[in-house]
């Protein structure tokens, strides 16, 4: 009689997960591949699909890569370091603080935000021009699309990795400095491989949002930098085919489900 | 000659907020000797252990490793290893590499790795444990592992940082055994940090009690136990019965009321002195033919024998450890020898009392 009682709790409280799982994320997912296999007249086609296959969105998926590849790695290489001092520091969780408060601003402003600092006119260029340079044109290029990307996802990446570290017992340093190891290979064979879980979560947050970003990319590469975010973009509300849009969209989808799956983290038998 | 491993030379230890952990350490450790830091938690052992192995700076003064001077030597480069309190094994890597990580860092053949981690988890009986990884070992297991990573490397001092404090008491008892045995077979110089007087008893040469950033005495285990220099380390060196005294002269103390025999002296008449006596040194008897009369206030069974809590007529509380039982409440006598009273000066340096051991304690013992 127990174990009925357990089974009802159980499945109780599912109730309305299960609910929120179908309307908002089976469905939406469900309607993508419906709109994805119509063409322009409401009828069933795989054009849509065989177009994906054409060099044009095989070139945007590739340039949609590389530029969230840019923007991982180079997020990755200022989240590191910074997540191993504030481990160091003396009010670690202040400090955290302080670099998590921003990603609490409105993304649309803080976009804005990087027009006004890197426009023509704006304090970069005057201090350029300071110097005896001539103004130079910073918005719109793949520097400053990769720039603001990569100050917009910092704090993703290193909440995660920052807890790794943190999490990692200190005398494990010691142990691989007894043991001969320098600072360089502690780093590489101990610190690192501990935290690998914390980093593959980080570039999980970074990668899949950065594959399919679209409004900094208009905002501050303007027809720069065209990926499989703006082409949905596009689709939508320019040309306003649904199908090709939706057909981007299961792509991206999958793409997505693939980056989870390469950095999913295997789980160990147990913790120490 | 030279058979000096390890030497301290003034070392102080502060930290920038004014705390002093370590105040003037001076020792000398010799080659292939068991040594142990006994103190209780505070006293500044584990600093001492730290400096050793390059994990923090003495403030001032001077360590020397095989003569020559190595405050700057960084800790990778030190010819010591550790095993650390918590074993800090690698959980990420399994028994086999955990072994060979340091054997890896120095490039050594894949083959002589090989060999040389199995001949050390043979050393400590984890022979063919290899392939098993850290969360599937149990606590002695481990800490077996981390044996095996610190003597692998051969090193000349093996560092030990209470590594039988998170096992239960069994364990702990059986690993006294087998440190002490590694530690024989290896003929190497360990250094041993614990809180636990029983463990420093059973496994050390030679013993350095430390309260509050100093060195109180040091040792042999029996010496330290048979004649503690004051009333902190003989209270903190198994139980002990601590009374105030009065050496009326040369071999004649006073306390408890009544004068006594004993075989200390060296010390100014009527100076005022602590005096010891161990709970197994007192014997009941009657009252009639006891030395001191007390009255029983309670009685433990211990298994091997009963403590007895009992009071004299001043007061002073008296434990004895007695193969016989007494009756709670009673008035019995309590024997015992002229041995048996060790009287301790207050304030007594380390060196002065080994001056007047020297002149005096040995004539009627040995």
């Amino acid at each position: 009689m127990g174990t009925k009682i357990m089974n009802k709790t159980a499945k109780g409280p599912l109730i309305p997960y299960i609910f929120w799982i179908l309307l908002f994320v089976i469905a939406p997912i469900a309607l993508i591949v419906y709109y994805s296999v119509l063409d322009l007249n409401g009828n069933f086609t795989l054009t849509n699909y065989a177009k994906f296959f054409t060099p044009v969105y095989l070139k945007m998926t590739l340039s949609s890569f590389w530029y969230a590849f840019l923007i991982t790695l180079f997020t990755l290489l200022f989240a590191y370091p910074t997540a191993y001092l504030l481990t160091k520091t003396k009010h670690k969780q202040l400090w955290l603080m302080l670099i998590i408060i921003p990603s609490w601003i409105n993304l649309l402003l803080k976009t804005y935000a990087f027009i006004g600092i890197f426009g023509l006119y704006g304090p970069i260029n005057a201090m350029i021009e300071v110097f005896g340079f001539n103004p130079k044109q910073i918005l719109f290029t793949d520097f400053s699309f990769v720039f603001v990307s990569v100050y917009i996802f910092i704090p993703f990446m290193i909440i995660p990795i920052f807890n790794s570290l943190d999490k990692m017992n200190p005398s494990l340093i010691y142990a691989a400095r007894d043991l001969g190891a320098s600072s360089w290979t502690t780093f590489r064979r101990v610190i690192f491989p501990l935290t690998i879980d914390g980093v593959k979560s980080g570039i999980q947050v970074t990668f899949i949002p950065a594959l399919s970003l679209f409004m900094i990319t208009r905002l501050i590469a303007g027809n720069q930098v065209i990926t499989l975010g703006t082409a949905i973009e596009q689709q939508f509300l320019v040309s306003q085919n649904w199908g090709m849009g939706s057909t981007i969209a299961v792509f991206l989808i999958l793409f997505m489900v693939l980056t989870m799956l390469f950095t999913r983290q295997k789980s160990k038998g147990g913790r120490v | 000659m030279n058979n000096t491993i390890i030497r301290f030379e003034n070392v102080t230890k502060s930290y920038d907020d004014g705390t002093v952990v370590l105040k003037n350490i001076n020792f000398e450790l010799e080659r292939g000797k068991f040594y142990t830091l006994l103190g209780p938690s505070g006293c500044g052992k584990t600093t001492i252990l730290r400096i050793i192995a390059g994990f923090t700076d003495a403030s001032t003064g001077d360590v020397f490793f095989n003569g020559k001077r190595m405050n700057d030597v960084p800790a990778n480069e030190r010819q010591v290893n550790t095993v650390f309190q918590d074993y800090a094994l690698f959980p990420h890597l399994n028994v086999f590499e955990n072994v060979a990580f340091g054997l890896r860092i120095k490039k050594v053949k894949e083959t002589e790795i090989n060999d040389r981690v199995q001949e050390a988890l043979k050393f400590v009986n984890l022979a063919g444990y290899g392939n098993r990884e850290i969360s599937e070992m149990s606590g002695g297991q481990r800490q077996r592992v981390a044996i095996a990573r610190a003597i692998v490397n051969d090193p000349e001092v093996i560092l030990l940082d209470e590594p039988l404090s998170a096992l239960d008491l069994k364990l702990r008892t059986e690993m006294q055994y087998e440190l002490r045995e590694l530690q024989q077979r290896l003929g190497k110089t360990f250094i041993f940090v614990t809180h636990d007087q029983e463990e420093a008893l059973a496994m050390s040469d030679e013993i350095f009690v430390l309260s509050n950033g100093e060195i109180k005495q040091s040792g042999t285990p029996v010496d330290i136990y048979d004649e503690p220099i004051n009333r902190f380390v003989a209270d903190f060196i198994g139980e002990s019965n601590i009374v105030d005294g009065l050496m009326i002269e040369d071999y004649k103390v006073r306390f408890a009321g009544k004068e006594f025999e004993c075989v200390d002296g060296g010390m100014k008449p009527n100076e005022k002195i602590d005096v010891v006596i161990r709970p197994e040194d007192l014997e009941i008897t009657t009252p009639e033919n006891g030395k001191l009369i007390v009255t029983v206030d309670t009685q433990l069974f211990r298994g091997v024998h009963y403590e007895l809590s009992t009071y004299d007529q001043d007061g002073n509380e008296w434990l004895v450890h007695s193969l016989k039982k007494a009756d709670v409440g009673a008035e019995i006598g309590l024997d015992f020898d002229p041995e048996a009273i060790h009287v301790m000066r207050l304030n007594e340096t380390e060196a002065d009392f080994d001056k007047r051991l020297e002149a005096y304690g040995d004539e009627d013992y040995e």
